[in-house]
């Protein structure tokens, strides 16, 4: 369980942390306590699984990787979890969920590629489903991106 | 992409977005392991930050984990309606992803929500407001990953 102190250090991390010599300092004064006390927080918040991970986020469309499609498979539910660990390896997969078929829909695993071009991930999704055996799947690419954004959690 | 980098800002990047040194002085060990001065990796984030390449700097949070419901959603919305409607569901604070996509169903968004009766809440709102009923509610039953690092070669 999440302290309220520590709830009060998540809403002032997701602002990010201040570009200057001492940032924890800064933020620390913020929050009324010590910079090494709030170092040993984020680490805390860090090693209990909270915090996923603390760093920088980037662009990946501004890192020329503009192309991203979200590929859906229909797969057994009894291999569900196989196949869904194969396609987690590939480096060009950034995010591989399963979720419920719909009436209509009898796609099961969900994964996010992200290629140079469209080529690029076409050529990614044969090679992932030649590595899983799995052909019924379908690119549904993005044409444009309405939102992005962080989370702002407790607010 | 509108900004060039080079060799330094990709070493930079790689290594602060996984690496992050929780000290008190972070910058002037990045660049100790990167071989530039404080003020210099001071400078490079600015500037990576201000041309859009970096989001962020601070924590990514387990949305799970911090007792938050979350789900995915796509919705059949005509294509002359896609502006009003992706305003009504993007004024929704913890709708975090919204993309156009090559479907019937175009649009594809994410909601994140306190609790699970909140995040129904914003899905029924999002159908009385727009007025659009055809919407799949995709929830993740497993996570196989989610890749929060990209490398730059």
């Amino acid at each position: 369980m999440l302290t309220e102190k520590e709830k009060q250090i998540i809403r002032e991390l997701q602002n990010g942390i201040p570009l200057v010599h001492r940032p924890f300092k800064i933020l620390a004064q913020k929050l009324r306590t010590t910079e090494e006390e709030l170092i040993n927080k984020i680490k805390s918040l860090l090693d209990r699984g909270y915090i996923r991970r603390f760093g920088a986020t980037v662009r990946h469309h501004d890192l020329g990787y503009p192309a991203n499609a979200m590929v859906v498979w229909n797969v057994p539910d009894e291999l569900a979890e196989e196949k869904g660990r194969i396609m987690a390896g590939f480096k060009e997969v950034s995010h591989c969920y399963q979720r419920p078929r719909r009436p209509g829909w009898p796609y099961n695993l969900f994964t996010v590629v992200h290629g140079r071009s469209r080529e690029e991930c076409v050529r990614a999704v044969k090679k992932i489903s030649l590595a899983t055996g799995i052909k019924k799947y379908r690119l549904l690419f993005s044409t444009i991106e309405l939102k992005k954004s962080s989370m702002r959690y407790f607010e | 992409m509108n900004m060039k980098l080079d060799p330094v800002d990709n070493k930079l990047i790689n290594f602060i977005q996984s690496n992050f040194p929780l000290v008190p002085e972070p910058y002037r060990e990045i660049g100790a392991t990167l071989g530039i001065r404080e003020d210099e990796v001071i400078d490079r984030i600015k500037h990576l930050t201000e041309n859009g390449v970096l989001r962020r700097l601070g924590g990514i949070f387990d949305s799970r984990k911090l007792g938050y419901a979350g789900t995915l959603c796509a919705m059949k919305v005509p294509g002359d309606r896609i502006s009003e409607t992706a305003a009504v569901i993007n004024s929704f604070p913890g709708i975090t992803h919204n993309y156009i996509r090559e479907h019937s169903f175009n649009m594809w968004f994410t909601v994140l929500a306190p609790s699970q009766d909140k995040l129904d809440e914003i899905i029924n709102q999002i159908k009385n407001r727009t007025g659009i009923n055809d919407i799949m509610v995709l929830p993740a039953e497993k996570i196989f990953k989610i890749r929060v690092n990209f490398d730059l070669d």
